[in-house]
């Protein structure tokens, strides 16, 4: 078992005609995944990597039933394909895509989560689970089959973590790369219970970075009802103040949202929580001695 | 973000009827001179420094005026200001209003919610987190059915306004809604937003337009905000640059990891003087004109870090040796690398016939780069 794709995730990817699409296309199909369908409109019936081409996402589902889709088109043009993808059945997407502003982004948020839709981004690597299915563009080569998941709000500083921990000897269940926006569709919250039921889980590291509140959220959530042991790291505890969004963001968070607080919170709910990034192999090792016990 | 000054706020608001005072903007003394002699301004009136910075008031950086020639002093004694660091080169002259009470009133986005939130408080002209919790009224907005009535009805209550001002909020709020959403702001707000008789004006404004949503407004491409020279040419190029008060360049691929960086380096009592983040750039023209820009900060040395998922380390090793080159040799400065990854080998190779000095330990290389920045070998 795994996290929210397994060997059943049939992925289409949209935007496959370009460059990020055809190369993370063909770097899914090496991890393992089944990718069956590519979409850019008005170029139906080529192919990408032995994929084929359709126009629609609608078009693809019919001929392919796939069920998941990866998100690669620009920016401008993000949110219709997000809003495609839903009104076709799929209920799974990872939006690759950077960049998109926000106000799209509450609008794609509301509308999948009205129909089901699962969305893991914008602006993600999205997720993976060795030995089954990777949706996104994780770098294949970082994981190794294991028990421990990741989940993080980071793209390149999870490739790092996650090698690391393979480093170790020590392999991952499943990682999700949340994204970094502003608004995400899938957070620390949305995502802590799915690592609790899943069977193959044994500890999680938990990599957040500062601003927003979302790790403090997950504190909250831990503390209550997260039963196996995580590892937890801040990044950006040395990162200057001022950068955010004036004063009524503050007033939103009131304290909330800096490098302490989410430290506090985190330890405070039982979490081992790395100073910096080299010390979480380390902290993994302890967490999964203890899971044992 | 974009933020924008108030008087481009205030322009903003008057294309979506928000109600304002009767203004100006003026460049020099003479120019405010004449926009109250003309009786484009009427007065009394005041004159307010457009700079982005908070506190004005008792920054000396607004005062009032009764004649034209009060007018040019004020403005004379303003436009010769630095305001928190911030020259003074606009200036926005306004009438000045008999006004009742002064209220807080705000849009911008709950991330935790993941929904717009209207911020009102009766207790307005004051710094908004300096008013106690109980007295800020916090309520989020649907983007789906939109604003509703009873949403702006609430908001009304909670402000202490009835009749035609209540009415008068309802049209506000209405044109602020639109500003939020067509305008793609990350922040709408007023404070104060005053009463006036029967009806309500906007004294202030503050916008600030989120960066993403440039390609829907090329009109803000212009609109500098707070950004230092340095800082607004790696918009320009698309590179995440920050400058802050060290002396040790970083270089690294992805925010989480530029600040991992800087958490590391710090640690190890370096101090991080400018930082760029290249994102999922691998190209090696971009490299190099990052690393130039770089440069141009003069650190004393420049550590980079770079784990290669999407971005290839070879690549961004050729990036870095051509742009090495380009830099005079009186300014040049010691360059620790610390590479990983994709072509991680060949990248390693590059620097190293190149002369650069790379590891992929992130501790050691780190070590390193605060040592070179100390002047130790």
């Amino acid at each position: 078992m795994s996290v929210l794709v397994d060997r059943d995730t049939r992925v289409v990817v949209q935007g496959i005609t370009g460059h990020q699409g055809t190369v993370h296309a063909r770097e899914m199909r090496l991890f393992g995944t089944s990718v069956v369908a590519g979409v850019t409109p008005g170029k139906a019936g080529t192919e990408v990597e032995g994929v084929p081409v359709f126009d629609s996402v609608r078009d693809a589902v019919e001929a392919t039933h796939a069920n998941a889709s990866s998100i690669f088109v620009p920016a401008p043009y993000a949110r219709d394909a997000l809003l495609e993808a839903v009104d076709a059945g799929i209920r799974l997407c990872v939006v690759v895509t950077e960049h998109i502003p926000f106000h799209d982004m509450l609008v794609m948020y509301h509308y999948a989560r009205s129909k089901g839709t699962r969305i893991i981004g914008p602006n993600c690597p999205g997720i993976a689970s060795p030995g089954a299915s990777k949706v996104g563009i994780i770098p294949n080569v970082v994981f190794r089959p294991g028990r421990i998941g990741v989940i993080s709000r980071s793209g390149t500083l999870t490739y790092e973590i996650v090698s690391g921990i393979k480093e170790t000897g020590l392999g991952q269940s499943t990682c999700i790369g949340l994204g970094g926006d502003p608004v995400v569709g899938t957070t620390f919250v949305d995502a802590l219970p799915l690592f609790e039921a899943d069977p193959d889980t044994d500890a999680l590291v938990m990599v957040g970075e500062i601003g927003g509140t979302a790790e403090e959220d997950a504190a909250e959530y831990i503390r209550h009802h997260f039963t196996k042991p995580v590892v937890a790291y801040i990044a950006g505890r040395s990162a200057p103040p001022g950068k955010r969004m004036g004063h009524a963001g503050a007033i939103i968070t009131r304290g909330k949202g800096t490098a302490q607080t989410k430290v506090a919170a985190l330890e405070a709910a039982g979490a081992r929580v790395a100073r910096l990034p080299y010390e979480i192999p380390t902290l993994v090792g302890e967490a999964v001695r203890s899971a044992r016990r | 973000m974009v933020k924008l000054a108030e008087w481009q706020g205030k322009s903003v608001f008057r294309k979506y009827g928000v109600p304002l005072p009767r203004g100006e903007v003026a460049r020099s003394a003479a120019e405010a001179e004449s926009l109250v002699r003309d009786g484009k301004v009427p007065l009394p009136c005041v004159v307010k420094a457009q700079v982005l910075s908070g506190g004005r008031g008792k920054g000396g950086a607004v005062r009032f005026a009764s004649t034209p020639e009060e007018a040019r002093a004020a403005a004379e004694a303003i436009l010769g200001l630095e305001f928190k660091g911030e020259k003074v080169r606009e200036l926005l002259l306004e009438e000045k209003l008999t006004i009742g009470r002064e209220l807080y009133l705000s849009l911008t986005l709950d991330r935790t919610q993941r929904l717009p939130i209207i911020i009102a408080s009766a207790r307005g002209g004051v710094e908004i987190e300096s008013v106690p919790d109980a007295e800020i009224d916090r309520q989020t907005v649907d983007p789906f059915p939109g604003l509703t009535s009873y949403e702006k009805r609430r908001a009304a209550k909670v402000l202490g306004l009835a009749g035609t001002q209540a009415r008068s909020l309802d049209r506000l709020l209405d044109a602020l809604w639109k500003v939020f959403q067509q305008e793609d702001a990350e922040l709408v707000e007023i404070n104060p937003l005053a009463v006036v008789g029967d009806g309500l004006v906007a004294l202030d404004a503050k916008v600030i337009i989120e960066d993403d949503a440039g390609f829907r407004h090329p009109e803000y491409a212009e609109v500098r905000g707070d950004l230092t020279e340095l800082e607004e040419v790696a918009r320009e190029k698309d590179i995440a640059f920050v400058q802050l008060d060290g002396n040790i360049g970083v270089i690294a691929n992805g925010a989480g990891l530029t600040m991992a960086t800087l958490d590391v380096l710090k640690e190890l009592g370096g101090a991080p003087g400018v930082f760029l983040d290249l994102g999922g750039t691998d190209d090696p023209k971009k490299v190099t004109e990052a690393f130039l820009l770089m440069a141009r900060a003069k650190p004393t040395a420049v550590f980079l870090n770079i784990f290669g998922g999407v971005t290839r380390c070879d690549s961004v090793a050729k990036g870095l040796v051509e742009a090495m080159r380009e830099v005079p040799a009186n300014e040049r400065f010691p360059l620790i690398a610390r590479i990983r990854g994709n072509n991680e080998a060949e990248g390693t190779e590059i620097l190293r016939s190149a002369g650069i000095t790379s590891t992929s330990d992130l501790r050691a290389s780190a070590q390193a780069a605060v040592d070179a920045a100390r002047g130790r070998p």
